[in-house]
């Protein structure tokens, strides 16, 4: 059996699943539920000045029939009172001391509040802190979450001045509503951060009601953009991960959060640069048993590989990860139709048809059966087929044999220049 | 046994046997499963559909919530696409050329048609409309499906339509002729409906030859089309059976369909003479009508039998028994002159004769007599000779002659579609099919009228 245990920026973990700060950990007894059905550790809903909240607070995406494929909020930071939730995070660690409890905290950019409360909170005996720096909406008004986490020098300053007291790691939570994520990752190494975690979610609205009009979720006929997260943002969170991890001045650890549903998920969260994983739709979508198969399903996947640790997936793809203009040009793939596995629907041939190279042709063999045939010199081996094929198998994606050594547009530019200076 | 089961089947309890015996898909069903439709590009289940529905594009509609969409849709290629939902052997046509055959299971197209059409009929939605009248006349004979079809098309494109319907109420078949718990008459006659409301007349209680005759039809309209359907039962041709008790399968069905539920079954031993669909419909509605115990006897095995596999399996899980390889030889009466027993003889099958299937013959001195109180008559159905011999029509045993494309038959102004130009052997006698020749059949009279029209010019 693989060790699945983790330590993250210094932090141990008997698995490398925190539920993210959010709804699940709200209170003393929903992380309790949490720990004792197997999540790792926790980030506890960010504390602040208590709030007021407003119903409703989420909306979903749902699309063909499949439930909750992106999720959003208008919830805001936690609305209980500060020493309500530090008896119960205390309570909550005496009862399971061999789990991490993350803090997530939320005040101005300002030195003497950060200090008040990382010393407050710091009393109880926390494991880390999360510096919500990302969250967009609400608190951003009040120049609180994303407002601050959208300027490098506020991040900076502000996790700083968290690190300042803090006597545990401090974790610098990044908002994904910015350019280049990045800059912001460099500013909280700059500030000293032990770790980053991302991405927050992103703003968004899920829709609008087609009766009413209402925006939804709306809030007595109106509503505002909330923060979008779920299955659908997880190509988003990967790219941002990713991103950071492959800059040769970012070196702090990252904490993996963005539409983490399965543990094939963690695997490539893991395998992109994450040091961990932080999951919050997928366990308010099905509960916390959830956890059973994430950790199960990784383990045997790693014994599966022969992987000692799941620490040894971390990374292991960012070299992979890299600018276009590294990409081989002269690489070629197309796609094969397997006869056998093909059911004969022809979407394969209509996608390839109306919106790509038509090069799959609706033919008649001689036992006048049907069948599918790609034209392997016209394909430019783009994966449409492959994607929007139903069945598993029936369309694969080979390799050519190459008929030219690798050339990537860098290494064509700069031959070039080296003809043209010669 | 029977007098005890007599007390406790109120009129109720039979009407209640035969309301519609398979639940509807709810909203949440239709959903999850249209959703699971691929929507295949040159779907086979298109082809497999005679009317040619546009399958995966009604479908869509449904998984799009655009169900105003989904059953025009359905209606636009099948004027009977609500019966058909439910009468369609959907495992040999649609579902059964679905590519989800290959890999998991096949869509349920039947229940979804049905599901989309039925919400047209609770939202009374009017989908099509009159065409620019032309001047033309047509007048149809017959009511049913491919009657319908043809009324309704001729409609669209600008006919004054007149139908001409011998029964009390129009629709063929589907009114008539299936048995309730499959296909509530109010379907079929919501169909009737929607053809009517183009302006179609349809005259009911006119039978050709009686209230009207074949040649004022001829003379009075530019073209007439012939879709009367088949007839009753054919007589065995045994002693006995003009007794009490002896029934006619589709007389009673229709009996049933008009919601008469005879009381004479209920306790009784009935035996169905015959295996094909109709057969089925005896037996089935025997069962519902109270029967205690229901025998099917066939003369051949389950392997010809012509009733669909899934008839077939209707009737065993409604405890219907089957006798292979017994016919029978005369029915006995009691002294009321009520049916008593079936003298059967046992059969063996003889190498197969010019139909292809194996011959059943007679295995000498097997007679037994079976007790019964019942006996229903299901070997098939007459032809309507005497009306196609009063319009004149070339016909081979009762099966008018047409031109396979334009349906035209021996008579240059008269058209047949449907059961009347159905012979044995040559597709399936399906409303389906009657539907599309019906459509096939007015499409040819509006090209024969377009090409006269150029030829004046």
């Amino acid at each position: 059996m693989a060790d699945i245990s983790i330590n993250f920026a210094g932090i141990e973990s008997p698995n490398p699943y925190w539920l993210a700060s959010a709804p699940p950990t709200n209170t003393g007894y929903q992380v309790q539920r949490a720990f004792e059905a197997g999540w790792g550790g926790a980030v506890w809903k960010t504390l602040c000045e208590p709030v007021l909240n407003v119903t409703s607070r989420f909306g979903a995406h749902h699309f063909n029939g499949q439930r909750v494929a992106g999720f959003n909020n208008i919830e805001l930071v936690s609305d209980r009172p500060i020493e309500d939730n530090l008896k119960e995070i205390y309570e909550t660690k005496k009862r399971f001391p061999d789990h991490p409890i993350i803090a997530s905290l939320m005040v101005e950019p300002q030195r003497d509040k950060w200090h008040e409360i990382v010393k407050r909170v710091q009393d109880v005996g926390v494991d880390g802190f999360e510096l919500n720096l990302g969250c967009p909406h609400g608190m951003s008004e009040r120049g609180m979450g994303s407002a601050v986490g959208q300027h490098p020098d506020l991040v900076e300053k502000s996790t700083l001045y968290a690190k300042e007291v803090a006597e545990v790691p401090v974790i610098t939570k990044l908002t994904p509503n910015i350019t280049d994520i990045t800059a912001t990752a460099r500013a909280a190494e700059r500030g000293g951060a032990d770790a980053v975690s991302m991405i927050n979610t992103i703003n968004s609205l899920i829709g609008v009601d087609l009766d009413t009009w209402n925006p939804t979720p709306n809030v007595n006929g109106k509503g505002a953009h909330g923060g979008y997260c779920g299955p659908a943002v997880k190509p988003i969170a990967l790219n941002m991960i990713g991103e950071c991890a492959r800059q040769p001045d970012i070196n702090i650890p990252i904490s993996g959060i963005g539409g983490i549903s399965t543990w094939q998920d963690t695997v490539e969260f893991m395998l992109m640069g994450s040091g961990g994983v932080q999951v919050c739709t997928a366990a308010m979508h099905h509960g916390f048993s959830i956890i059973d198969d994430l950790t199960e399903g990784l383990s045997n996947y790693l014994d599966d590989k022969g992987i000692a640790s799941v620490s040894e997936l971390v990374g292991k793809s960012v070299e992979k990860y890299t600018d276009w203009s590294n990409l081989d040009l002269n690489h070629r793939m197309v796609a094969r139709i397997n006869n056998d596995i093909c059911i004969n629907c022809n979407k394969c041939h209509i996608a390839c048809e109306d919106t790509a190279h038509q090069c799959i042709d609706m033919l008649i063999d001689e036992n006048g059966n049907d069948y599918l045939e790609v034209r392997e010199d016209e394909c430019v081996g783009c994966n449409l087929c492959s994607i929007v094929c139903p069945v598993e198998g029936a369309i694969d994606m080979v390799d050519l044999e190459p008929t030219e050594p690798p050339m990537s547009w860098n290494n064509r530019e700069s031959a070039l220049e080296m003809l043209n200076n010669k | 046994m029977g007098n005890l089961l007599q007390n406790l089947l109120s009129d109720e309890d039979l009407a209640q046997n035969f309301a519609e015996s398979k639940p509807s898909y709810n909203a949440q069903e239709a959903l999850d499963e249209a959703n699971r439709c691929l929507y295949c590009y040159d779907a086979p289940c298109i082809k497999a559909c005679p009317t040619g529905i546009d399958i995966p594009s009604f479908i869509k509609k449904i998984a799009s919530g655009n169900l105003k969409g989904s059953a025009k849709t359905i209606m636009e290629e099948n004027p009977i696409g609500a019966s058909c939902a439910r009468v369609c052997p959907t495992e040999e046509l649609c579902e059964g050329a679905c590519v989800l055959n290959d890999s998991t299971k096949p869509i349920m197209i039947g229940d979804l048609q049905r599901f989309a059409t039925d919400w047209s009929i609770k939202n009374e939605q009017v989908m099509f409309k009159v065409g620019k009248k032309n001047g033309k006349r047509i007048a149809i004979v017959g009511s049913g499906p491919a009657g319908l079809s043809a009324a309704r098309e001729l409609g669209r494109l600008g006919y004054e339509v007149t139908v001409f319907e011998s029964k009390g109420e129009a629709g063929g078949l589907d009114t008539h002729g299936i048995v309730p718990f499959r296909l509530p008459k109010d379907i079929s006659l919501w169909e009737v409906e929607q053809v009517e409301s183009l302006g179609v007349e349809i005259r009911t209680n006119a039978e050709v030859g009686k209230d009207i005759f074949a040649a004022d039809l001829v003379s009075d309209y530019d073209s007439v089309i012939l879709t009367a359907g088949m007839s009753k039962v054919p007589m065995l041709g045994i002693d006995g059976e003009d007794l009490e008790g002896v029934y006619d399968a589709i007389d009673l069905v229709e009996e049933t369909k008009n919601e008469n539920y005879s009381t004479e079954f209920i306790g009784k031993r009935a035996a169905v003479i015959g295996a094909g669909n109709t057969a089925i419909d005896g037996a089935t509605t025997s069962v519902r009508l109270g029967a205690d115990n229901v025998k099917i006897l066939y003369r051949r095995t389950e392997a010809e039998m012509s009733a669909y596999d899934f008839e077939y399996e209707f009737a065993k899980q409604d405890g219907v028994e089957f006798r292979w390889l017994i016919a029978p030889k005369r029915l006995i009466g009691d002294r009321n002159d009520h049916v008593k027993q079936i003298e059967c003889v046992r059969m063996e099958l003889k190498e197969a004769g010019s139909d292809g299937r194996m011959r059943p013959v007679e295995i000498e001195g097997s007679e037994f007599l079976m007790d019964v109180d019942i006996v229903i008559k299901a070997i098939g159905q007459t032809r309507h000779h005497q009306l196609i011999d009063e319009f004149g029509l070339e016909h081979h045993n009762g099966v008018v002659k047409v031109d396979n494309e334009t349906y035209l038959t021996s008579q240059p102004k008269v058209y047949a579609a449907g059961d009347v130009v159905f012979e044995k052997g040559v597709g399936e006698a399906m409303a389906v099919s009657a539907a599309q020749q019906g459509k096939e059949t007015a499409y040819a009279i509006h090209q024969q009228f377009k090409a006269s029209e150029l030829g004046n010019v």
